[in-house]
């Protein structure tokens, strides 16, 4: 298990849990951190475009991954400019792409996405690209230079877990880059079911912001994200594995 | 029946008179319908759409079981919604008011955004009645020099805040565009985000102060019963009804981010108002969906020269019920409840639906040093358009919120 690393655009990474933007506190960084063993924070521009905010840099512990995102974004142009606005900010190269043009259900623009993410490659970014689980979408990705896919397991604030697992499975499948869930993962089972299914990390932030004990909770997510990893290497048995064989073979009675 | 009219002795005797006959002879007044010289026509569709609904609202019809049911569903249909907006939802306030906080929670977890309006004008040519700016009222008028406004805005820059809401009152002459313009400039050295409540105005215009720095743009529409907004905005511009009601498409189609709605509560029949204000916001959503919404629910508040002025049949619970349907309609939508309203409903409303408050207010035009660092100002200062009822500044609002449990949110914008 020592050497199953998470690779996104060359760089290395032990844990599979990223923090999602969103309901912000150094309390959550830290439980994060700390407990779920984040080492990839997602820090959303818009929001650290505040007085607050511009201590938030101050606040990530050494060796952690910033991932700016470009929430706020309605097109490809606008999230170009708020990812050249993180590298100035002094972020980093990492990026994760957000377009929405919608504001009612949040839910990406996978076009304006896609040509996002090959401007910023070719400008040396590691885009990490959030969208709606679309097979083709996610294989202009792959030509367009992202270093992963981020698919979303249902609708920001619907709660409903893996919405979209059927399809996510297709992206696994057939995607030889990392496939991130992001969006909708509320609770550790859940997490741990798209491991299982071979999701390569998840990303969360509502399930431990909104949590009794947000340490525990984020305890919680590690030991379910690494309990789905393991089973995932582990393959599945014969139950839940997809086209299930059974225990007595179904062709036993041919003869010879 | 409230009395709004009030006679200032200021009056000439000609003044007067016009006044009494707009106020009593409707045939005195122009057609509120009828669009003015410069006003842009869009013939937008999303008027039929909200109107539609709303002529047909008979909330009497709604019984426990249909607020029972729309409790139960999942996505609140615009027929659950008015069985929230009923009468007979009343009984249901806990339960709404529990939907709404897991919605709330959901969209914006436990977050609340701060911001404060500057007033920079009360100049205004229009004759609302129920407004302390009113053309007829006498009040101290004033317009503040950009250099004023500089320093007003340094003052509020300084108190910590990064959301600022720009107002004027309607006067086009007094308050022109460009002024607005380099107002909206001048914002966007002090302040993250920049908002503006000033009259309508044409796309074109409205692209003009999105390239100065605006992006948000609050219209109240005061109240979308045509006939009754007939009877309280009986003299000028802003007589027309239907150029107000397309104030926010304008506003998108100019480039704006986002726009707010509100009816002023208390005017008319203030159910069907609410519904007409989500449905607006709703439909204009629908038609464009990257449009960031949001509500505000002002009711009347007491003016200068008339104390008696107050929100009718409209009191805390009814204003409860109408946030918390806002909510479970429009779970996404951001909801501002003004200083209008007392510290403790605010407290208590943060909690369930709203999203943003305001702290620091004051409703004087200029009066900014002497409020908040209690100096004697050197100048002059105009005054109020009505009473504020929380008074909070800004540290104490942060403060506050803070230990109520929430996350002050002084900014989460980026001009792009
Ligand atoms: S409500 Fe607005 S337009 Fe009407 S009198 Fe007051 S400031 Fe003027």
């Amino acid at each position: 298990m020592n050497d199953d690393k998470l690779v996104i655009g060359g760089h290395e990474f032990s844990s599979r849990f990223i923090l999602g933007s969103g309901k912000y506190s150094m309390k959550l960084i830290e439980a994060a951190v700390k407990y779920a063993g984040a080492e990839i924070i997602t820090l959303a521009v818009r929001r650290a475009n505040t007085k607050e905010g511009e201590n938030i840099l101050d606040f990530i512990p050494k060796g952690v991954t910033l991932l700016p995102n470009t929430s706020g974004a309605r097109n490809c142009e606008e999230a170009v400019r708020i990812a050249r606005l993180a590298r100035e900010l002094g972020c980093g190269d990492f990026v994760k792409i957000e377009i929405m043009r919608d504001s009612k259900y949040l839910l990406p623009d996978n076009q304006e996405t896609v040509k996002a993410t090959e401007i910023l490659a070719r400008e040396g970014f590691v885009v990490m690209p959030y969208m709606y689980p679309d097979l083709n979408t996610a294989r202009d990705l792959v030509n367009a230079g992202a270093a992963c896919v981020m698919p979303l397991a249902s609708p920001i604030g619907s709660n409903k877990g893996l919405a979209t697992r059927e399809f996510i499975q297709i992206l696994i499948d057939e995607i030889d880059l990392p496939i991130i869930v992001d969006a909708g993962i509320g609770r550790p089972s859940q997490a741990c079911e798209a491991m299982e299914m071979g999701t390569a990390a998840i990303m969360a932030n509502t399930a431990l912001a909104t949590a009794g004990d947000i340490p525990m909770m984020a305890g919680a997510f590690k030991s379910a994200i690494e309990a789905g990893r393991k089973a995932y290497l582990a393959g599945l048995g014969r139950v839940l594995t997809r086209g299930a064989a059974a225990s007595d073979p179904l062709t036993g009675f041919l003869r010879d | 029946m409230q009395n709004f009219f009030v006679d200032s002795e200021f009056l000439s005797q000609q003044a007067l008179e016009r006044k009494h006959k707009l106020e009593s002879d409707a045939s005195f007044r122009t057609n509120h319908m009828q669009y003015m010289p410069g006003m842009e026509i869009i013939n937008s569709d999303v008027y039929e759409s909200v109107m539609s609904h709303v002529n047909s609202y008979d909330y009497a019809k709604y019984s426990a079981k249909d607020v029972n049911s729309a409790l139960e569903h999942e996505i609140c249909s615009i027929e659950d919604f008015k069985a929230l907006l009923s009468p007979a939802a009343r009984n249901f306030l806990e339960q709404m008011a529990i939907r709404a906080r897991l919605e709330t929670s959901k969209h914006f977890g436990n977050t609340v955004y701060l911001f404060t309006p500057l007033y920079i004008a009360n100049y205004c040519e229009n004759y609302c009645v129920y407004c302390g700016f009113n053309c007829y009222n006498h009040i101290r008028r004033m317009k503040l020099s950009l250099e004023q406004i500089d320093h007003e805005m340094q003052i509020i820059a300084n108190s910590g805040m990064e959301e600022i809401l720009i107002l004027t009152g309607e006067s086009r002459s007094q308050s022109s565009v460009e002024y607005i313009g380099e107002s909206c400039k001048l914002a966007r050295k002090y302040f993250r985000m920049v908002g503006l409540e000033i009259y309508p105005v044409n796309t074109d215009e409205y692209a003009y102060l999105h390239e100065c720095g605006a992006d948000y743009v609050t219209v109240f529409q005061e109240t979308y019963d045509a006939e009754k907004y007939e009877t309280l905005h009986l003299f000028g511009h802003k007589r027309v009804y239907p150029y107000r009601f397309d104030s926010q498409e304008r506003a998108l189609r100019g480039g704006m981010r986002g726009v707010a709605f509100s009816a002023l509560l208390g005017l008319s029949d203030f159910r069907k108002d609410a519904l007409a204000t989500a449905l607006h916001a709703y439909y204009l959503q629908r038609k464009y969906p990257q449009a960031e919404i949001s509500l505000s629910c002002p009711r009347l508040r007491p003016i200068i020269n008339n104390d008696k002025i107050n929100p009718m049949d409209v009191h805390e619970k009814e204003l409860c019920q109408i946030l918390c349907a806002y909510r479970i309609f429009l779970p996404f939508a951001g909801i501002t409840v003004s200083s209008r309203e007392s510290a403790s409903f605010r407290d208590g409303i943060v909690k369930i639906a709203a999203t943003k408050v305001s702290a620091g207010v004051s409703t004087g035009i200029g009066d900014h040093e002497s409020k908040y660092t209690g100096k004697e100002s050197q100048s002059q200062e105009g005054d109020e358009q009505f009473e504020i009822s929380d008074s909070r500044s800004f540290d104490t609002m942060y403060h506050d919120m803070s230990s109520e449990g929430l996350q002050p949110v002084l900014n989460d914008y980026l001009y792009v």
